[in-house]
C-alpha cells in the first residue's frame, strides 16, 4: 500500500501528517487491529527536504542522480537540424555550423541522440542531485533526495527516488509530496494506492485543495482529506469536500502545543501520543477505501 | 543588409515587441530598399526555450542583427553564437523609426547577457 501525503497549498501540514502517520505504522502493534509493521518515508520534496528533520534518519547510503543530456560531436556533426526539431523543450539549437545545448532546459529524454542521422550525439549524465537512504525513528525505513540548489527540474530526482528506494515485500510506503500541483507532484503522486490531502480551511487552502482534487482524479487515484488547523478560517473546505463527495478522515485543531512541537523538530504523535489511535483508524478507512475502489 | 525586428503585428509600422523570445511577430527588413516581410514567431507559445527557439528561427533568416525591446541570457547566448547583432529599440515608436535610427546608427546594444536563463518548470 503506498498513501501519497500532498496538498497543494504549501505549509498546511504534509510533513506534520506523513511523519506522525509512519511513526503510528512503526509503533508496537499487540493488541491492534492493524499492525503493518514499520513503513518506508519517501520524502519526495526534493527542493526543500525536511522529513529527516523529525524522523531523524541514519543515512547508510548517498548516491548521486542526474539526467543524460547530449554531447555533440561537432566533427561528425553537418549541422542538418533534426535534433533541434526533434526536441520539445528547445534545449538544442543548431545555429549555422554551431550546436548548441542548454543544458538546464535539458529533461533527457534522448530524442535528439536517436535522431541525430550522423551518430554526433551522445549522452552524458549531468548530475542535479542525490538521494540518501537509511534507518530513523521506530525502524522507518527512510529515503530522501535533493535537488542541487539552482537546478530546476525536480522530475527526475523524484522518478529516480521512488525506483531507487523500494519497499520490502507487503511494507506500506508514505510519499510526502512536494507542495504545489504541477509536474514534481504529480511524479511524487503517481502510482500511489490512496492520495491523502492535507488542507487548512482558509480560501488559499480550498482553491489549491481543488487543484489537487482534480490531480488525484486524473491519476485515477482514490483521496481523502485531512483539515489542519481546524477552527481558523471558515467552512467552505468543509462545503467543498460534502458537495464532491470527497471524504473528510480527520481534524487537526489550530493549536499552539503542536506548532511549538514542530518548530522544535517533534512530530504531531510526539506531542499528542493519543493522535495515535486516530491516525491508526484514517489507515484502516484508508485501506477499506483502497479495497472499495478495487 | 537584412535585419529582423520584434513586432507586435505584422507590419513594419507596427509597435516594437518589447520581448524576443516570445514575440508576436519578425519583422525581416531589407535596410537598402526597406522591402520587408513579417513572419509569425513560431516560438511565440512555446513552453520553454522560447529564445532559443526565437533565435534558432532568426539565424535561418539569413539577417544580420535584430532589433527588440530586450534578450534574454539563453537568446542572448544563441544569437551571438550566430553571428547576429543585438540592438535594442530605445525610444523608437515603430519599427519603421527602429530600423531608420538602427541605419544612423543610433541604436545600444545591450550590456552583457543579463545573469541566468529562466528556469521552467519540469
Amino acid at each position: 500500500m503506498r498513501i501519497a501525503v500532498a496538498s497543494g497549498k504549501g505549509g498546511t501540514g504534509k510533513t506534520t501528517v506523513a511523519t506522525s502517520l509512519a511513526l503510528s505504522l512503526a509503533a508496537d502493534g499487540r493488541g491492534r487491529e492493524f499492525a503493518p509493521g514499520p513503513p518506508l518515508l519517501l520524502d519526495c520534496d526534493v527542493e526543500a527536504p525536511n522529513a529527516h528533520l523529525f524522523l531523524r534518519p541514519r543515512f547508510e547510503r548517498v548516491w548521486e542522480v542526474g539526467i543524460p543530456i547530449p554531447q555533440v560531436d561537432q566533427a561528425r556533426c553537418s549541422a542538418c537540424g533534426r535534433c533541434a526539431e526533434v526536441c520539445a523543450y528547445n534545449a538544442i539549437a543548431v545555429l549555422g555550423p554551431k550546436v548548441l545545448v542548454f543544458p538546464e532546459l535539458c529533461h533527457g529524454c534522448g530524442s535528439c541522440a536517436r535522431a541525430c542521422p550522423e551518430g554526433a550525439i551522445t549522452e552524458v549524465v549531468r548530475p542535479i542531485g542525490v538521494l540518501r537512504r537509511g534507518t530513523a525513528l521506530g525502524g522507518i525505513d527512510f529515503g530522501h533526495g535533493e535537488l542541487t540548489v539552482g537546478e530546476p527540474m525536480a522530475g527526475p530526482v523524484i522518478r529516480q527516488l521512488k525506483r531507487e528506494v523500494t519497499p520490502r515485500p507487503g511494507q506500506v510506503v508514505i510519499l510526502d509530496a512536494p507542495p504545489g500541483t504541477s509536474c514534481p507532484v504529480v511524479e511524487a503522486v503517481r502510482g500511489a494506492d490512496f492520495l491523502l490531502l492535507v488542507t487548512e480551511p482558509t480560501p488559499f487552502g480550498l482553491h489549491d485543495l481543488r487543484l489537487a482534487v482534480q490531480i488525484g482524479r486524473v491519476l485515477g487515484i482514490p483521496l481523502g482529506v485531512i483539515i489542519n488547523r481546524d477552527g481558523i478560517g471558515d467552512q467552505s473546505v468543509a462545503q467543498y469536500c460534502d458537495s464532491e463527495a470527497v471524504p473528510i478522515l480527520m481534524r487537526i485543531p489550530f493549536e499552539r502545543a503542536i506548532a511549538q512541537g514542530f518548530a522544535q523538530g517533534r512530530t504531531l504523535l510526539e506531542t499528542h501520543p493519543a493522535y495515535g489511535s486516530q491516525l491508526e483508524d484514517m489507515v484502516l478507512q484508508i485501506t477499506r477505501r483502497i479495497e472499495e475502489t478495487r | 543588409m537584412r535585419i529582423v525586428v520584434t513586432t507586435t503585428t505584422p507590419d513594419l509600422d507596427s509597435p516594437v515587441d518589447l520581448r524576443f523570445g516570445r514575440a508576436a511577430y519578425f519583422v525581416v527588413v531589407d535596410t537598402s530598399t526597406m522591402e520587408w516581410q513579417a513572419h509569425p514567431n513560431p516560438a511565440a507559445a512555446a513552453p520553454g526555450g522560447a529564445g532559443i527557439r526565437a533565435a534558432q528561427f532568426i539565424a535561418e533568416q539569413k539577417v544580420e542583427s535584430v532589433i527588440s525591446g530586450d534578450f534574454g541570457p539563453n537568446a542572448h547566448q544563441a544569437l551571438a553564437a550566430a553571428g547576429i547583432g543585438m540592438y535594442l529599440f530605445g525610444a523608437s515608436a515603430s519599427a519603421r523609426q527602429a530600423v531608420e535610427r538602427f541605419k544612423a546608427g543610433q541604436l545600444e546594444s545591450p550590456s552583457g547577457s543579463g545573469g541566468r536563463g529562466r528556469r521552467g518548470g519540469s
